[in-house]
């Protein structure tokens, strides 16, 4: 008896959650006014159908499939610097954030930390565009702002966790600090923080081919920049582009993540 | 400190190694650094370093003012409403093709009989499609919509009824098929319907995880959401990228902080119905 009012209380609340989410989507439709429906129509549909005809066949010319690679190649140069970029300062920052020059030097940085990496990318590139100028090196300092305090808390963490032990041997056998680290504790937390750079790395592939619409290089300013000449065929090309590396760096990393699993676990 | 390493050990045994390897990796790093036009020293052209620093003093004080603070409100409803809307039409492209592509609700696959190449075929069709779907960022999809049903919510929603479509249906499929499938088999063997082996062979057991990855996928629409206003979809996204076209740092500093506080919010309201509804 007790069991099935429970059941039924539950329920209730249950059926109370669904109501809700069900009348909240209904009112976002409808703040939108998106008339969706419209889409719909024959003509609409007809036009749909042209707009999508005009971007093909893509343009495959030898002097604009040169102008795409090059978008490609600088698309990975700024994630690959970018993502270096953030290596590098993430260590730098993780040392006082975890926890080894006092706690209110913690705290400070990992408010810092907290920072950058609740900043999206693309304002990071709205802003180092005016610091730097439009190009690629916007890009480059977008994506290591964004990542260093992304790496900055997972190199933390890391440090935290990492047994103490050998760096003390050292330390006590009068090694300095510096070298009871190099030798003590990064090579027990190395691995992880390639790792980490390696998974965000991937994403930052993903990440400079689209932070060219604020201007900031790579595949995405040659995409904004066809668009707004309303280079349909080139757009197209452009768009396959983005879409092979996007599903190279797909499979890439699965293959990699297979090989590398049985020594990551 | 490195020169008193060497002084305790006068040979490194690895140094042969590690030097390889830093000569290597700066052939390897030079001409990235030369095509991201790698500068430092611009950041500390005097010129940019003036904007910047007129920019930033604009952050304090945020712009408080009632006319304003109208317009972030009703942006950040925007954005909610779009993240709600492009994650309901998500789900709607999702689930024809998550059911399409599972193969624990195949009845091909059950035994000798045919259909058994036409099932694989058009599982094999429809994988390729979500893959196609959610290859390319949502802020790819909204730039194109945007041309074409100009400024404004539509073009952010229909790219992430796209992307999001494509990313649900990968994702619902895999739970299907993760989950203990042997109810949904026996269900199939002894001649049950597919929807009827769906709703009581498999559901049961996969749809705490499917509701709590929709919500996660919520709370990532929001922050996609904003990051396609700045392609002029609507929502807070447009009215920080005007904030900051037009160099107002008052109000970029104003839509930040709500943003943050949005993200926040987002997190705590997801964590929470994932708990009610799992």
């Amino acid at each position: 008896m007790r069991d099935e009012a429970k059941a039924f209380h539950f329920c209730l609340s249950c059926t109370l959650t669904l109501v809700v989410l069900a009348s909240l989507i209904a009112a976002s439709f409808a703040y939108l006014s998106l008339g969706l429906e419209r889409l719909l129509s024959v003509a609409a549909v007809a036009d749909m159908g042209q707009f999508i005809v005009s971007f093909f066949p893509p343009d495959v010319s030898l002097g604009f499939l040169q102008r795409v690679a090059y978008g490609a190649v600088e698309t990975l140069a700024i994630s690959a610097v970018g993502t270096l970029l953030a290596m590098m300062f993430g260590v730098i920052l993780a040392l006082p954030a975890s926890g080894r020059y006092g706690r209110a030097l913690r705290a400070a940085v990992r408010f810092v930390l907290n920072l950058l990496r609740s900043i999206p990318e693309l304002v990071w590139a709205t802003l180092m565009v005016l610091a730097a100028g439009l190009g690629p090196f916007a890009g480059t300092l977008a994506l290591g702002m964004h990542t260093s305090g992304v790496l900055g808390r997972l190199f933390a963490e890391a440090l935290e966790n990492t047994p103490v032990e050998p760096s003390e041997a050292l330390r006590q056998s009068g090694a300095t600090r510096a070298v009871a680290f190099m030798y003590g504790t990064l090579p027990g937390v190395l691995p992880q923080f390639v790792a980490y750079a390696l998974y965000r790395w991937e994403m930052n592939i993903r990440m400079a081919a689209i932070l060219g619409f604020v201007g900031a290089g790579g595949l995405g300013q040659l995409l904004y920049y066809e668009l707004s000449l309303l280079h349909q065929t080139q757009v197209c090309s452009v768009i396959i582009a983005m879409l092979l590396l996007t599903l190279a760096v797909d499979l890439l990393s699965a293959t990699v993540r297979k090989g590398l699993g049985r020594a990551y676990g | 400190m490195l020169l008193s390493a060497t002084a305790i050990h006068p040979r490194d045994p690895d140094a042969r190694r590690r030097a390889t390897a830093l000569v290597i990796a700066i052939i390897v790093l030079w001409p990235l650094l030369v095509v991201a036009q790698f500068n430092p020293a611009i950041l500390f052209d005097a010129k940019n370093l003036a904007a910047m620093a007129a920019f930033l003093r604009g952050f304090v004080p945020p712009e408080m003012s009632a006319e304003f603070l109208g317009h972030v409100v009703r942006a950040t409803v925007e954005t909610l409403a779009i993240a709600t809307t492009g994650i309901t039409l998500a789900f709607v492209v999702a689930v024809p093709l998550a059911l399409a592509v599972t193969r624990s609700l195949s009845v091909s696959r059950i035994g000798p009989g045919p259909g058994y190449w036409r099932g694989t075929a058009v599982r094999a069709g429809v994988r390729m499609l979500l893959t196609i779907l959610r290859g390319l960022p949502e802020l790819v999809w909204a730039l194109v919509f945007v041309r074409v049903l100009g400024l404004g919510p539509a073009a952010a929603v229909l790219a992430l009824a796209i992307t999001y479509g494509g990313m649900l249906g990968k994702v619902y499929a895999e739970i299907l098929e993760s989950t203990d499938t042997t109810p949904a088999r026996a269900l199939l063997e002894s001649g049950s319907r597919r929807g009827a082996a769906l709703l009581y062979g498999l559901l049961p057991n996969a749809a705490p995880e499917i509701v709590s990855y929709t919500v996660y996928r919520w709370e990532c629409a929001i922050r996609a959401s904003v990051m396609m206003g700045f392609v002029g979809a609507g929502g807070l996204g447009q009215l920080m990228d005007q904030a900051m076209k037009l160099l107002h740092g008052g109000e970029a500093a104003t839509i930040l902080i709500v943003f943050l506080l949005l993200v926040q919010l987002a997190d705590a309201i997801s964590a929470r119905l994932r708990k009610q509804l799992a």
